[in-house]
């Protein structure tokens, strides 16, 4: 099948295309130099055209995810849709963690096509892929947890980067992961002993490791790998006020390690995700204060990092992390229902509703914190946007994030209406009045994380190669001010007018159409070191039998878990 | 006051979810509009009509309509749910959810109803001339705000966990009930005239309970305040001797109150 989409207005940073009329051309799947006159073609004028968008960390698969479907019912019944048996589309239920195949329809709706798992921890891997397989439509990848992993923290204390490298690169094949996540690195496993770490220098328990040995020392493991994507940070001392001080600590360990990906054209050797939950000040709650400009500041001082934000939307929602320490304190605060996960010799997890009152004056300010990283942050190539989905927010409010982003009025009517007046004290959104574009949009939705996540050989653009995966969104530049109609901004992003995938029409006027199309699993095959990785193997088979409550056979995620695999072909015997 | 009738057809095997039922949907509409609403018959979308004989008159408005289910619908789910005006009466039993999420109106059954009346209930008046099961005035399952408003009565018995995650409203049961009545309660009132098995006031926070009967097991986590005379809560005047407690101590800081009668129960003052 051949499409031509014609006279939209194209957004494509890649390619340096800023709104001007560009046909596309579709082929195959793919975006082709020209199609035939049998091509069908789309209008678009009066509206805006950009690639799919492309979510670096999301969490819509997977054991915690799952959990914090089967302790919130009542959450379920916030948003549900019916079957259509002919169509093959699935009912499903769920404001903040819809169930799997509604995730996949939301996202479609709204443009997106792509979405990152941000936490897999790896005894749980075949969960995590099992919940890929019914989840429709959204190429996907899973970073694979490691910050907390007993052998990591073994051999980085011995000071055996090899032997780290070795598992790192054979963990994330065996649970066919795509990137390595770090998450409160050693406070996860000191949460195993009841304690947590607090800042970058702070030993865990019996491995006697910091957090920053290990971001340390997994940065430089991410780069003899040359994985498409670096590390993926989420800093020590998450939510704490005064926190943003261990963030720019953290943030200095990866410089100057030399980065050259086997894909994709990243250049930046660590990516903080979540940072609004990270530009803290303040000593406790009660003088709580923004420090997004300082952390802004080295954001646009430095070349080695790129960034997502993890917006607060002000919604009740599920927060769920591999952080558990952090999920007992939220629990501890809110009394609310908590789960918590010991996951063995690899990580924790923790899960706890929260409501971000607007009238509150805490979740007021970390709302502004998060539009303060957004707009302070110059260059739009180093953000990504998230709301760290559903922590900060459900990743379906990402249209109205737009609008805050491209309207300063919308801002304006927050702060004088809805929220508390701490957001315009204790942060500077008040006198910030960037704007947006939809250029800008089109950057931290769907070019920034293509590169960042060393994806953008055929994702995050629309030139001759790239997959056709593309979003037209019904907004009339030549009549519309996003800036004065800021609710048009987010209706034209909740419900696009087409999504492509792969070429096919997957969503019309903002109805799923292809309910059933089946996106692809992008995971990292690489072999460090083929001698050294028999040992290491051998290694973790031995504490398999004494530690580990599976057996070693049924720990690996077999190739039929993944029903459209899209292996990226990483180094082979680098180590030698 | 006009009045709407329905005569149940044969009760099928299927329960039926039946939401519409209310005067918000009956008013200003005709008989064949009415026969027409949707119901749900398992995953099937039906009619009224499929399962009701329909006749009689809707009023202008909610408040001015009347809808009478003349007979047993033991297998009808959720009638009433919603409803901010009007009255329903049903001469028999129903299923579950009778009135849950109701806002204002009457609502009386005849009859026995099934668990979760009144769930999520925030205004109005439902009675119960018979029996309910579970669930009486309690959350919508998993959250923990629950009944805020209203007045529910059961003139017969009731089981377990009654006024569950109650917030606000009454809910009196003139007989018994059975395991953990109030559990994690937070505010309303609770007045259960007969006996209760076990736990009333579990992992309550605040509101009132108040039992006239015989509590066979109490929990541990109250403290014994005296004996009360003669009650006044929430304008409801309660006669009699009452012991009075506070808790539940497992929760932080609670405030909540259980008042248990003074005849048959010294069994459970330290
Ligand atoms: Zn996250």
């Amino acid at each position: 099948m051949e499409y031509i989409i014609k006279n939209g207005n194209v957004y494509d940073p890649l390619n340096k295309i800023d709104g001007e009329k560009v046909d596309i051309s579709i082929k195959d799947g793919k975006i082709v130099d020209s199609v035939s006159a049998d091509a069908k073609e789309i209008d678009a004028s009066g509206q805006i055209v950009m690639p799919g968008g492309i979510d670096p960390h999301t969490h819509i698969a997977g054991a915690k995810v799952n959990v914090g479907r089967l302790i919130r019912p009542e959450d379920s019944k916030k948003d549900t849709e019916f079957s259509k048996p002919d169509s093959g589309k699935r009912a499903g239920t769920g404001f903040s963690v819809p169930s799997t195949f509604m995730t996949g329809y939301r996202y479609a709706q709204m443009g997106y096509t792509t979405a990152m798992e941000a936490a897999m921890p790896p005894l749980l891997a075949r969960h995590t892929h099992e919940e890929f397989h019914a989840t429709p439509i959204l190429d996907h990848a899973a970073f694979t947890l490691l910050g907390n992993n007993w052998f990591i923290m073994q051999y980085l204390k011995e000071g055996d980067i090899d032997k780290a490298a070795t598992y790192a690169s054979w963990i994330i094949k065996a649970t066919k992961g795509y990137a390595i996540k770090i998450v409160n690195p050693g406070g996860t496993e000191a949460w195993g002993w009841g304690g947590n770490v607090h800042g970058i220098d702070d030993p865990t328990p019996y491995f006697d490791i910091t957090g920053g040995e290990i971001i340390r020392g997994l940065a430089e493991v991410n780069e003899m790998l040359r994985l498409p994507h670096s590390i993926h940070l989420h800093c020590n001392d998450l939510g704490h006020p005064g926190n943003y001080e261990t963030t720019l600590a953290s943030l200095d360990l990866p410089k100057g390690i030399k980065v050259d990906p086997v894909t994709g054209s990243r250049k930046t050797s660590v990516h903080a995700t979540h940072i609004q939950y990270h530009s803290y000040g303040g000593t406790n709650w009660r003088d709580f204060v923004s420090e997004a400009p300082t952390i802004a500041d080295y954001v646009n001082k430095n070349d080695h990092i790129t960034i997502d934000i993890g917006q607060v939307t002000l919604d009740e929602t599920t927060t769920m992390t591999a952080d558990g320490p952090m999920e007992y304190d939220i629990h501890t605060l809110n009394g609310l229902k908590w789960a918590n996960c010991d996951i063995e010799l690899e990580t924790g997890s923790g899960i706890v509703p929260f409501i971000y009152s607007p009238k509150a004056p805490v979740p007021s300010v970390q709302w502004a914190i998060g539009l303060e990283l957004f707009l302070l942050v110059d260059d739009a190539s180093k953000v990504c946007m998230t709301t760290d989905s559903p922590n900060g927010g459900p990743f379906t409010r990402y249209p109205r994030v737009f609008s805050w982003l491209m309207s300063n009025k919308a801002r304006e009517d927050m702060l004088e209406n809805k929220v508390h007046k701490w957001a315009e004290k204790r942060t500077s959104l008040a006198t910030i009045d960037r704007e947006y574009s939809f250029y800008d949009i089109a950057q931290i939705s769907r070019s920034s994380p293509a590169v960042v996540l060393g994806l953008s050989d055929t994702k995050g653009h629309l030139g001759v190669g790239a997959d056709a995966d593309i979003a037209i969104h019904n907004f009339n530049i030549d009549n519309q001010d996003p800036s004065a109609d800021y609710g048009a901004i987010e209706s034209s992003f909740q419900r696009s007018s087409y999504v492509f995938k792969d070429g096919k029409i997957v969503v019309q006027d903002g109805e799923v159409t292809i309910p059933n199309h089946h996106g692809r699993t992008f995971w990292v095959d690489s072999l460090y070191n083929a001698e050294l990785e028999k040992q290491v193997v051998s290694e973790v088979e031995n504490v398999f039998k004494q530690y580990y409550s599976v057996n070693f056979e049924n720990y690996p995620v077999q190739d039929e878990y993944v029903l459209k695999p899209a292996p990226i072909n990483g180094i082979k015997e680098a180590g030698k | 006051m006009n009045e709407v009738v329905l005569t149940p057809k044969e009760q099928p095997y299927v329960p039926i979810e039946t939401s519409t039922i209310k005067p918000d949907d009956f008013a200003n509409k005709s008989i064949d509009e009415i026969k027409d609403l949707e119901v749900w018959y398992g995953n099937t979308s039906s009619k009224i009509g499929d399962f009701f004989d329909v006749e009689g008159e809707s009023g202008p408005t909610p408040a001015e309509t009347n809808i009478l289910i003349d007979g047993d619908v033991y297998n009808t789910k959720r009638i009433g749910q919603g409803m901010t005006d009007g009255k329903i009466t049903v001469n028999g039993n129903v299923n579950m959810y009778v009135g849950a999420e109701m806002e204002g109106g009457i609502i009386t059954v005849n009859g026995n109803a099934d668990s979760w009346a009144g769930q999520d209930m925030r205004g109005g008046e439902l009675i119960i001339n018979g029996n309910a099961r579970d669930y009486v005035g309690s959350s919508y399952r998993g959250d923990w705000r629950g009944m805020t408003g209203g007045i529910i009565t059961i003139k017969g018995n009731a089981q377990n966990e009654v006024a569950e995650y109650m917030l606000g409203g009454k809910l009196i049961i003139q007989g018994d009930v059975r395991h953990m009545p109030g559990v994690h309660m937070n505010g309303g009132l609770l007045v259960i005239e007969g006996n209760v098995i076990s736990r009333p006031g579990g992992e309550m926070k605040n509101g009132t309970i108040v039992i006239k009967g015989i509590v066979s097991e109490f929990l541990p986590g109250f403290e014994y305040h005296g004996i009360e005379k003669d009650l006044n809560i929430q304008g409801e005047s309660i006669k009699g001797s009452f012991y009075k407690f506070k808790g539940d101590f497992s929760e932080k800081g609670p405030d909540g109150t259980v008042y248990v009668a003074v005849a048959g129960n010294n069994h459970i003052v330290p």
